[in-house]
């Protein structure tokens, strides 16, 4: 395995010259966390029915990520995956109206939450199995280099997913014929209700390792590390030189989902508001730009007017759009 | 459908199913297969082998023995373009597929709205008698049937299983193609030129008045063994054979039904909650008017696949069983 440390990885261009860049990336994380805070209202109002697994605080890892793939690239995402799909280009309003089961949403309201996919945009679909994309992502990166098209896979899963069999089994395929799939683990420190260190043995990174990939270990609250891990490792994918696996520590603001109001049996809330207060990704992010003196605070003050402004039109959308009709129940069953 | 004539030609169910992939192979270059064992070893029932002499070993795929991860990456690389055919050695092995067939591959393109699609083709075995005991036995193609999403093949001769496995690698959805490992020998007419067997349509293996016996895979033999029986003692047996148990003909069960008055349904799977249940409630159903007698179903019983000859012997309907089903059906007992 070779370890190629974060510090001599080029990040493209650096500073100045990336100024729109990071901006653009400031403002999908603030589009994500706004997405998700209205998700939360949406559901606790009853406007929204079912689940919604919110991703606060998640944001970097899914801009992070995304940010470093092309359009055309695949991804599978989680039941906690609005995030996602909307860092790899999906559309608010669509979102909101799958989420409220309308027609006028990404699977004409067939899928909901957990199971927003895209394809225009490369989402080959959330899923609500825990572990359950392994097999599609690798699948569609091995589809990539048989069709040769340069194409990469990012398999989004939370650290719950290191207990699943499949994910070793596609890891190890994907080694073998050096795939171009990269696992994102999106550590974030909880399977549900459950602390990971009560539940998995060894070292997280030495899984991925033991199959000869490639691996990467960064903070997930720092979307400039992630993006430029990412970068490096998708370009080794696109070289055919394999997968890899990029462990990202992170951390969910909220419940494992919106009903989860009691955590203290779980976790503390002074480590909800360490995480909150000292590492959150927006803030980590502002202040950088605001440091290097990229920017000014106005700038990011009109980006979350912005954000808000087009997730206010969005939810309007969503919510004045019709219900698919019911005779759609027996449709796509079948190609 | 014209039914091309073999004027002659004949192979067996395994060189069938075999030619069906170098065919489909030839025609679509999308199209490859992957499984344990598949490349030079050709499966342990020999029924690829030589196909990667021809395609080589980019379309002829070996795998690590991981049912679920090569079927997980089987439904990833349809939904992006390619063909897969997976190769499971043994239908109890499906098993170990599961979350790949029922929750992803079966689903997708439900909860896409219609944009995404698997085709996809798993091909495995079915089938007891073997001496292969409780987890080498099984016949688990109800499982399959009962997912909304799949498609489920049961072919019972050489002739039908080249037609419907061309059929499985051009439909656009997720197959499951069910073969009878002690059927891989059996000899049967198959013509040179191309042709396909639509899903969804029964075929009469033998026309009858007093009785009809659905029955399904090698158990179609048995009900031509019954059948050949029951015409010497003057009882003209008709033998259906679903080919497909989804999508299912039920319109031409029901008219066989409605014809003969009285139904034996025979299949090798689990007889509690299994195919036979399903096909009995539909000719129940679309012909209760014109039934003299309830419809019967024989199925395997419903005990783990013993190994002890005489025992798994017992296990799995017979002709002499259907033979005499079919006479007490018939008031002849």
């Amino acid at each position: 395995m070779t370890q190629t440390p974060l510090s001599a990885i080029p990040l493209a261009g650096q500073a100045e010259m990336d100024v729109e860049l990071w901006l653009h990336m400031y403002a999908q994380m603030v589009k994500i966390r706004e997405f998700e805070e209205k998700v939360n209202e949406l559901y606790t109002q009853a406007i929204m029915p079912g689940l919604a697994h919110l991703s606060i605080g998640q944001e970097a890892v899914a801009v992070g990520v995304c940010e470093a793939l092309r359009r055309d690239d695949y991804i599978t995402s989680t039941h906690r995956g609005h995030g996602h799909c909307l860092a790899k280009g999906a559309s608010v309003d669509r979102m909101f109206a799958e989420l409220l089961g309308k027609e006028a949403g990404y699977c004409r309201g067939k899928g909901g939450s957990m199971h927003i996919a895209d394809q225009d945009t490369g989402n080959l679909g959330a899923n609500a199995i825990v572990g359950g994309s392994a097999g599609i992502a690798t699948g569609a990166a091995f589809s990539a280099k048989r069709r040769g098209t340069g194409q990469v896979a990012a398999c989004f899963f939370g650290e719950g997913a290191l207990g699943q069999g499949v994910l070793y089994e596609t890891m190890n395929l994907a080694q073998l014929w050096k795939l171009p799939v990269i696992y994102v683990c999106e550590n974030n420190l909880y399977n549900e209700y459950t602390h990971y260190t009560e539940t998995t043995a060894g070292d997280l990174k030495a899984r991925a390792a033991a199959f000869g990939i490639h691996t990467e270990e960064v903070d997930g609250q720092d979307v400039r590390a992630i993006y430029a891990a990412m970068r490096h490792v998708v370009e080794q994918a696109r070289r055919s030189e394999g997968p890899a696996f990029l462990l990202c520590h992170t951390y969910r603001y909220r419940g494992h989902h919106v009903g989860d109001i009691n955590r203290v049996y779980y976790r503390s809330k002074e480590e909800e508001q360490e995480w909150m207060t000292t590492r959150d990704p927006i803030t980590r992010l502002a202040d950088w730009v605001l440091g290097q003196g990229l920017t000014d605070r106005a700038v990011l003050e009109r980006i979350h007017a912005d954000v808000k402004d087009l997730i206010d039109s969005a939810v309007q959308f969503a919510m004045d759009a019709p219900y698919p009709d019911v005779s759609e129940v027996d449709q796509h069953v079948y190609a | 459908m014209s039914t091309p004539s073999a004027n002659g030609r004949e192979l067996t169910f395994a060189e069938a199913i075999r030619e069906a992939l170098a065919e489909e192979m030839r025609r679509d270059p999308r199209v490859f297969i992957l499984g344990e064992d598949v490349a030079e070893a050709g499966t342990p029932f020999k029924v690829l082998s030589g196909l990667v002499d021809e395609f080589g070993k980019e379309r002829v795929i070996d795998t690590p023995i991981s049912e679920a991860g090569i079927t997980g990456l089987s439904v990833g690389a349809a939904m992006t373009g390619l063909r897969p055919v997976v190769d499971i050695m043994f239908g109890d092995f499906i098993t170990l597929t599961m979350d790949q067939m029922v929750n992803q591959a079966a689903k997708v393109h439900y909860m896409s709205g219609g944009k995404l699609k698997v085709p996809m083709v798993m091909r495995t075995t079915l089938g007891a008698t073997r001496r292969s005991a409780a987890q080498h036995s099984q016949s688990l193609h109800a499982w399959f049937s009962h997912i909304p999403g799949l498609k489920v093949a049961v072919p019972s001769t050489p002739y039908d299983a080249k037609g419907l496995l061309k059929t499985a690698i051009r439909d656009d959805n997720p197959v499951a193609f069910f073969e009878d490992k002690m059927m891989y020998k059996l000899k049967g007419p198959v013509p040179a030129e191309e042709y396909t067997i639509l899903f969804g349509v029964a075929d009469f293996k033998r026309t009858g008045t007093d009785i009809t016996i659905v029955a399904t895979s090698s158990m179609v033999h048995v009900a031509l063994g019954a059948a050949r029986t029951l015409e010497e003692i003057g009882i003209s047996a008709e033998v259906v054979d679903p080919r497909t148990t989804f999508p299912l003909d039920k319109q031409t069960l029901i008219e066989s039904a409605k014809k003969t008055s009285r139904v034996i349904v025979v299949d090798e799977g689990y007889e509690r909650y299994g195919v036979t249940a399903e096909i009995a409630s539909v000719i129940a159903d679309g012909a209760f008017y014109y039934l003299d007698a309830p419809v019967q179903r024989m199925g395997a019983r419903d005990v783990p696949v013993p190994f002890s000859p005489p025992l798994e012997d017992a296990t799995v309907p017979t002709e002499k069983a259907v033979f005499e089903m079919a006479k007490t059906l018939c008031g002849r007992a």
